[in-house]
């Protein structure tokens, strides 16, 4: 559990920070943000990195800023912000912070960070079912310039993004819902803290008195990466809030996915699983 | 708290180890260094079962600040690792060699040791030794029928059998036969310090020391001395603080020959600290049996006999314990009921997978569930209620002491004294029972997946044969009391100062605790088996009232009265009942007993005595434990939402600690039954290699732990009454938690395994939901 030997680096600019992962990517080097994911694996030595670029001194990552109906998490934005109330405004703030508090454990949040979870794309990370949830994009930097990636377009499998290695994630944009919309979450792990078997985010609108309209649906955890079911919001959408109508989008939910299965949980199990979470994040928004 | 009583014994006073530990004082294996020592790393096969055919290491010979790569051939001359109750020539061909040679039987074996100047190059260096293994199918599943690890050495290393009446008349006699196949899980204890030993060879004294040792510093040397072919008095253990045994550390491992050996021979100190993964495929594992059990039941629903045919998962090799935890399930299974008849058989087999061994209550976590899921079993099948059926066959107050024609660790099963329904009676007026199914059964009604459960079992204790200590107060009055014991945690230091304090007259911060180190006395056997409160405290107890009876000896003479007049309180002797009187402390006294003091007279130097406690037969507390259960029907979760342990501790020398150990003790027994399990492939690879793959219960998933003490049957093995309360949470949480997971699921038997997972308990509430079979239909209790 003693890491292999590495070089560490600590740009304080962002070019800096970009020439050196220009030059060290093609050895392996890596970003080092919260260090959450990348330190433990290091100390298994799963991961050999010989080179470290050390992001957490450059001043310009460290803000949430918010630009028109624009929001933009910079790359050392830690967890924990997002526990703040008001720290992104309106009802994408309320559903952050819904999910911020299911990520791991006060500790680890306090370190790890937003884009960092977005980068490293675990397949049960809640900010990459957010990102997803809310079509955000993220922003990725490299001496070739700046690409501006929208999250279905960025997650491409388990830990694997369309990210060049060359590429520094500076900050992900989320758009800010309208006023009124309605934000659920639910997850489970065997534990609280633990990473989840599933994971479901709701939100609505209700037009005319009480109709549903701008429905989001999306599962992470239970396949290979986070997405929007069009199937469950196609379901959900123009109907009025109730129990049968949940559990109808529920069931699509769970009918439109392909589930992975682990030594734990057959694909059986967390298409079930789905379905609680979806029924449960849509009592959560409701 | 009472910290200014005179009455020690039963209070719930403060721990003196406390200061250290919370100020960050303490001193773990990892805080011990020595100056140019050096650092090993073990190389493990990667393989669960295959052939060595050479391993390779010139490549890490070769690195920067690598001393040395040794390899089985380096260390030809050692033994395999020896049991400690001595040999035994059957089980002799299971031990495990320290290195490897010729096979390798599970992932995580040690094939070679790497010895460098830092625990970084140590790992480097071990990632460039090549073993070259010809991998073989392994053996996974100890249930199966018997084959052999290689020609000659079959995968039934010995078949423990105990019994006694007739098995066969009473089944065909029986107005009902009850018959269940259970099993537990493969889990172990996996401590916050993980092992560590830190090996030195002291030439100038010729001393062999070893430090990171734990639970059992004396018997260890012993057995060390012997593999090494030195003398006892040449070998000194030394423990440290403990970040947690329980059964697991403290064990002769490989390891720790290993930094012993190398210290002799490199001539330097050698340092090893495991690592989580390590520790997870290294240290031993526990518990996992499969019982096929079956009861036959006489009308009014008492056992007439209980058969039991179990398969005990030993892993790779028998360790230190040898077949033990086979050994005390057969002896412990009958627990606290009347049983005329008893056959049991446990098989004791190798497979390809860690070796395994004692864990905190051993062989009665596993016994404990297995009989009283038949409990359960046999109530529903009768119609009986499970406290009804549990009542018609406790043993009675009027039958003890009450033996069985039984063997537990050696010693004849006696049950020392016991009230067993008296406890029950208690149990369920504490918890208000009645009230608790009414409020279970209105919330089955309304849907939920709620149940009760109950389970009743002795615990056993006081594993003898026999522990010293020796009491010296010094002149500044400081008491100081050596012992053969060791401290892992449980208070050790505080329930001794607290008897010791209590003959003494004295406050039990002035006494002062020395424990786990064989060079400041010559025997001792250690903490294990909840042992050491029993063992060490009585003996403790037979010193102080020697030191006692010479401290008023002489006070009677400096204070010219007779020494049955004289009493010591708060440190002083004075006449008894005399306040204000003249006083004389304990330490002008000792300063009175000095070998060259003139009012010494014929008496022996020194205000000091020896005291020794021996028993035959250990003692048994017992226990009664109940939940109440819920079940996520979305998720198959578990959650405990209450839970009780009535407990007889016969006499608590300090509550609070007693009440801790349960707890503590309950929250692991609840990670066994709802979350830890060591897990392995159809290869044998380990697959719960770190924490995110082996759950252990934080505290968000241990509920409040409710607890009724009680000190209704004081032991009547011991002058001081008192029985253990090491194991007493932990021995029964299967047991329990599976009553009541079974009771809320409301389909009687469905819970056979240990741990219960919640991927199992929607598949079933699913299915019953699917069939429309209420969860309410069956009552509970
Ligand atoms: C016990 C435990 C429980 C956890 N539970 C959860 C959980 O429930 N849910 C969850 O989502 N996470 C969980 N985590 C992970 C945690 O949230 C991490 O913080 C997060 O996944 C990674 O963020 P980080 O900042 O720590 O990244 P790091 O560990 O520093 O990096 C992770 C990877 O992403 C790359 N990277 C990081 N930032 C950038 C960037 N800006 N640009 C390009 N590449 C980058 C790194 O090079 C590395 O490969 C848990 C972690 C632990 C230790």
């Amino acid at each position: 559990m003693k890491p292999a030997r590495f070089c560490y680096h600590q740009p304080t600019t962002v070019d800096e920070a970009v020439a050196l992962l220009g030059q060290l990517a093609p050895e392996d080097g890596r970003i080092l943000a919260g260090g959450q994911s990348l330190v433990p694996t290091m100390a298994f030595r799963m991961a050999q990195p010989p080179h470290l670029i050390d992001i957490n001194g450059i001043a310009e990552l460290a803000g949430i800023e918010v630009d028109g109906d624009i929001v933009r998490i910079g790359a050392c934005v830690r967890h924990t912000a997002f526990e703040v109330a008001g720290a992104v405004p309106g009802a994408t703030g309320v559903w952050l912070r819904k999910v911020v508090r299911h990520i791991a454990h006060y500790p680890i949040r306090t370190r790890g960070t937003f884009c960092g979870s977005v980068a490293n794309a675990d397949p049960a990370s809640e900010w990459c079912c957010a990102v997803t949830a809310i079509d955000g994009r993220i922003v990725a930097r490299s001496a070739s310039g700046v690409r501006r990636i929208a999250a279905n377009q960025f997650f491409e499998g388990v830990m694997a993004t369309t990210r060049r290695d060359d590429e520094l994630v500076t900050s992900v944009e989320l758009s800010l819902l309208p006023e009124g919309t309605r934000c659920g979450f639910a997850e489970f792990s065997r534990r609280p803290g633990d990473f989840a078997i599933a994971m479901a985010m709701a939100s609505y609108r209700l037009v005319d008195g009480n109709r549903i309209a701008e429905a989001r649906i999306a599962v992470g955890g239970a396949e290979p990466m986070p997405r929007r079911i069009a199937q469950a919001e196609a379901e959900l959408n123009g109907k009025t809030p109730s129990t049968p109508v949940f559990a109808a989008v529920a069931d699509a939910a769970a009918a439109a996915i392909d589930p992975m299965e682990d030594s734990n949980n057959t694909a059986d199990y967390r298409r079930g699983l789905v379905r609680t979470m979806t029924l449960r994040a849509l009592e959560n928004a409701a | 708290m009472t910290e200014t009583a005179d009455r020690w014994i039963g209070a719930s006073v403060t721990r003196l180890e406390d200061l250290p530990l919370v100020t960050g004082r303490g001193r773990f294996a990892g805080d011990i260094d020595f100056p140019h020592q050096l650092h090993m790393r073990i190389v493990r096969s990667p393989y669960a079962h295959g052939r060595l055919k050479s391993v390779d290491a010139a490549a890490a010979l070769a690195m920067n600040g690598v001393a040395a790569v040794w390899t089985a051939k380096d260390i030809a001359d050692l033994p395999p690792i020896e049991f400690r109750e001595g040999p035994n020539e059957n089980l002799s061909p299971y031990r495990q060699a320290v290195l490897a040679a010729e096979w390798v039987r599970y992932v995580g074996e040690p094939v070679a040791a790497v010895f460098a100047e830092d625990a970084y190059v140590a790992e480097d260096a071990a990632e460039c030794v090549f073993v070259n293994i010809d991998e073989l199918e392994p053996v996974l599943d100890a249930a199966a029928a018997p084959t052999e690890l290689r020609p000659g050495l079959g995968t039934e290393s010995t078949v423990c059998r105990q019994g006694y009446g007739n098995v066969d008349t009473a089944f065909r006699d029986a107005h009902t036969i009850v018959e269940l196949d259970v099993s537990i899980g493969r889990h172990s204890a996996v401590p916050l310090e993980t092992r560590g030993a830190i090996g030195r060879y002291d030439a100038a004294r010729d001393v062999l020391e070893l430090h990171g040792a734990a639970k059992v510093p004396h018997r260890n040397r012993e057995s060390l001395a012997r593999m090494l072919g030195r003398s006892t008095g040449g070998v000194h253990l030394y423990e440290g603080h403990v970040g947690g045994g329980f059964g697991v550390r403290g064990e002769i491992y490989p390891e720790d020959v290993l930094v012993l050996v190398a210290a002799l021979r490199l001539g330097r100190p050698v340092k090893w600290l495991e690592d989580r993964r390590e520790h997870m495929i290294a240290a031993n594992q526990s518990r996992q049996q499969r019982h096929r059990i079956r009861a036959a039941i006489d009308g009014d629903g008492r056992l007439m006999a209980i058969d039991d045919d179990f398969f005990h998962d030993q892993g790779a090799y028998l360790r230190t314990h040898g077949a033990r935890v086979v050994d005390t399930t057969c002896g412990i299974l009958p627990g606290p009921y009347r049983l005329p008849h008893y056959r049991v058989a446990g098989h004791v087999r190798m497979t390809n997978k860690t070796p395994c061994a004692t864990y905190r209550s051993p062989g009665r976590f596993e016994s404990n569930f297995a009989r009283e899921r038949l409990m359960d079993a046999i109530a529903d099948k009768l119609g009986l209620s499970r406290i009804e059926v549990r009542r018609r066959n406790l043993i009675a107050a009027s039958e003890m002491p009450f033996e069985r024609p039984l063997v537990a660790l050696g010693d004849d099963v006696v049950y020392d004294s016991g009230r067993y329904e008296a406890l029950l009676d208690k149990a369920l007026a504490h918890i208000g029972w009645d009230a608790l199914q009414r409020d279970v059964a209105s919330r089955r009604a309304a849907g939920e997946y709620v149940g009760l459960g109950v389970a009743i079992y002795v615990e056993k204790s006081g594993l003898g044969p026999t522990d010293g200590a020796r009491i010296n107060i010094h002149t500044s009055g400081e008491i100081e009391v050596i012992t053969g014991g060791a401290s892992i945690g449980q208070g050790f230091e505080t329930v001794v100062a607290q008897v010791c304090a209590e003959m003494l007259g004295s406050d039990y911060r002035q006494v002062r605790v020395v424990h786990g180190r064989t060079d400041r006395i010559e025997y001792g056997i250690g903490a294990h088996a909840t042992r050491a409160t029993v063992m060490t405290a009585n003996a403790a107890a037979v010193a102080a009232k020697k030191v006692r009876d010479k401290a008023l000896d002489m006070a009677a003479q400096l204070l010219q009265a007779d020494a049955a007049d004289l009493d010591i309180v708060g440190g002083c002797v004075v006449r008894t009942g005399m306040i204000g009187g003249p006083a004389i402390s304990l330490g002008d006294i000792a300063h009175h007993l000095r070998p060259t003091s003139s009012t010494r007279g014929e008496r022996d130097p020194g205000l000091s005595a020896e005291g020794w406690f021996s028993t035959s037969h250990m003692t048994y507390p017992y226990g009664v434990q109940i939940a109440v259960a819920k079940i996520d029907k979305g998720t198959g979760a578990v959650r405990i939402e209450k839970l009780l342990i009535a407990y007889d501790i016969g006499r608590a020398i300090n509550p609070m600690l007693v009440e801790g150990q349960l707890v503590g003790g309950f929250a692991q027994g609840l990670g066994g039954s709802l979350l830890e399990e060591f897990r392995y492939d159809e290869r044998g690879q380990p697959l719960s290699v770190t924490f995110a793959d082996y759950l252990l219960p934080t505290a968000q998933d241990v509920p409040f732990v409710d607890i009724l003490l009680t000190e209704d049957a004081p032991s009547g093995v011991n002058p001081l009454g008192i029985k253990g309360a090491g194991e007493g949470g932990i021995a029964a949480a299967g047991a329990v938690i599976a009553s009541a997971v079974d009771d809320a699921l409301g389909a009687s038997g469905t819970i056979s395994h240990l741990p219960i997972m919640p991927q199992q308990l929607k598949m079933m509430i699913d299915a019953f939901e699917a069939t429309g079979a209420a969860a309410a239909s069956s009552g509970s209790g």
